[in-house]
């Protein structure tokens, strides 16, 4: 069920990073990186967010998590602003939103043990609890056995690191998360496994997923609604499937184009 | 007569002590052929083409034969391999980051092969790069050349690597997924330019890759490896259409196409359970048998050869029901 209001929300968000002066007395130039930014993701509702590298969502991703602050815009959490909220809403802002990354193999740290890692953000964060319950059902969540707890990352595959790094996101109870390119460093066979595993956390535990990708055709897989982002602008919004057929802005289209599929290939349309 | 194959490999087996990466894999790259080498990590399908450049890591060892110009590679010293890489044989890799020469100018670069395999002058050297550069559709030759790799974005960079390949008119170019580490919208580009640029010369092809859709797109063989073997081989249009053993079909089904996407978002994509065994605890009989639906005590026991139509398995699939297309 997706509720109308907007869990998280980002309302023209803009950044520019200043550039270094060219000459001496000259003012520093700026380099604009996201330009009114439109976005948001409701409860049990996974959307996504492509583009080429350098259009902006790495910027965007920082904005969201609350990593960086944005020159002008705001983002809501919960309809809250999070840049003007008292110390509580901060912390719950925090607690509510939670990454996975690209690579699992460096996201988790190699001297420490599944346990430890995934006891981390608990820690930082600052939360009380019954933590040994909490890690056994988020291993449950991710269809990961107990007895990974005592091991270290290297003896996992791939695959298995990833599911490692979504309980750890998952581990403080988020209401949100955003996944950053999190199958395109995993093996074919396994990138689905991750994908229907991210379906089923969204669809069960009614959490918002932003899924962050190059790749439209993942993206369409996993989510209901797409935001294109290109130069630092979303261009395009729609159902994955209307984007597919229908693209209108140019770089939509460059997007849809750049899809390579097997049957493309085998009747030879796709060079 | 016909043109001898640009390769032939029989029967390789490459090894760490006890380890063994690659094992017992036979495969044909006839002259102009282009042949595509899929697989997962661990597979061994790098490490397949590593033992065919004769650039194995050190402690790696190589077994059965790498016939080409009448050579078997394996047996040949580094000195005589030396003097055939990028000459009769040559690599695209896939991080050109990581395999061009940051402090030389890449027109140097290229001109460098130019000038050491084909005997001609540096300035002769230079005038052929300039043309190189200028199929592979670079923009600005004369000024991209005295560039460094830093200054000229990741598809210039491979069109770079790509042109120094392709300098000698090797027989064969193998190229290990020489656009994963692009973005997207150029990997059509580099893919374009590599098929065109190689049937122009004649040179044959050995694409290794996890990606599936880009061996539909550039190769007319394929060979599915897992687990150090070869578990199916044939024609692309033949295997990908309608794949013999599961391992082939899983691939096919996990990945996600247009048809296969619903309107709503309650699609699910069809995945491989379980993992890639590790090479030290391979499963016995065919290694394949712990993840495939159809496996039998016979599978467990035996370990199935690649039968005439080209798959390795006791109990190939019958009928493709969910077709592709």
């Amino acid at each position: 069920m997706i509720s109308r209001q907007p869990l998280l929300a980002m309302q023209q968000v803009s950044q520019a990073y200043s550039l270094p002066r060219t000459a001496l007395f000259s003012p520093p130039g700026s380099f604009t990186v996201l330009d009114s930014i439109d976005f948001d993701v409701c409860a049990g509702e996974a959307v996504g967010l492509v583009g080429e590298s350098g259009a902006g969502k790495t910027t965007l991703t920082r904005i969201m998590t609350g990593m960086e602050r944005p020159q002008s815009g705001r983002v809501l959490f919960d309809g809250i602003d999070i840049w003007s909220a008292g110390q509580a809403e901060r912390a719950d802002f925090r607690r509510s939103v939670q990454m996975v990354l690209q690579n699992p193999r460096s996201s988790l740290d190699p001297r420490m043990r599944v346990s430890t890692a995934l006891l981390e953000p608990m820690r930082s964060l600052r939360i009380e609890g019954d933590h040994v319950k909490r890690l056994h059902e988020v291993l449950d969540q991710v269809g990961l056995d107990k007895s990974a707890l005592d091991r270290f990352p290297h003896e996992f595959s791939g695959g298995q690191l990833q599911r490692i790094a979504i309980a750890r996101a998952l581990m403080p109870n988020p209401r949100v998360l955003v996944a950053d390119e999190p199958v395109s460093a995993l093996d074919v066979s396994i990138q689905a496994q991750v994908l229907n595993l991210l379906k089923d956390l969204v669809r069960n535990l009614n959490l918002g997923l932003v899924f962050i990708a190059h790749d439209l055709s993942v993206v369409a897989y996993t989510t209901s609604r797409v935001s294109v982002i290109a130069g630092g602008r979303i261009v395009e919004v729609g159902q994955p499937v209307e984007l597919f057929t229908r693209p209108k802005a140019p770089q939509t289209k460059n997007l849809v184009d750049a899809v390579l599929t097997v049957e493309s290939g085998l009747s030879g349309t796709a060079l | 007569m016909s043109t001898p194959p640009a390769i032939e490999v029989r029967n390789l087996s490459v090894g760490y002590e006890d380890i063994n990466a690659v094992r017992g894999v036979s495969f044909t790259v006839p002259a102009g052929g282009r042949i595509g080498l899929v697989g997962e990590s661990g597979s061994g399908k790098s490490m397949t083409a590593l033992a065919l450049m004769g650039l194995l890591p050190a402690g790696w060892t190589a077994q059965g034969e790498v016939m080409h110009d009448g050579l078997n590679l394996v047996s040949q010293s580094d000195r005589a391999l030396s003097s055939r890489r990028g000459r009769t044989i040559s690599m695209v890799f896939q991080d050109p980051m990581s395999s061009l020469n940051p402090v030389r100018r890449v027109g140097d670069q290229i001109a460098d092969v130019i000038h050491r395999h084909n005997g001609v002058s540096r300035r002769e050297a230079v005038r052929q790069t300039i043309a190189l550069m200028v199929q592979m559709n670079l923009p600005r030759p004369e000024q991209l050349a005295r560039s460094y790799p830093h200054q000229i974005s990741g598809g210039q960079k491979q069109r770079i690597m790509i042109a120094m390949a392709l300098a000698c008119y090797p027989q064969l170019i193998i190229a290990d997924e020489p656009t994963t580490a692009l973005d997207v919208t150029v990997q059509k580009q580099v893919l374009r330019l590599l098929k065109a640029a190689t049937s122009e010369r004649n040179s044959a092809l050995l694409m290794i890759t996890h990606d599936l859709p880009v061996i539909a797109a550039m190769c007319d063989t394929v060979a599915v490896m897992y687990a150090g073997r070869i578990v199916e081989y044939g024609p692309v249009q033949q295997v990908f259409r309608n794949p013999r053993h599961h391992y082939t079909r899983g691939l096919l089904d996990s990945q996600p196409t247009m048809d296969n996407i619903a309107l709503d978002g309650t699609s699910r994509l069809v995945s491989i359970p379980g993992m890639v065994p590790p090479l030290q605890r391979l499963p016995s009989g065919c290694a394949f048998n712990p993840r495939c639906p159809a496996a039998t005590e016979k599978c467990r026991a035996e370990m199935p050869e690649l039968d005439r139509d080209g798959a390795a398995c006791w109990h190939p699939v019958q009928t493709r029901e969910t077709a592709i297309a």
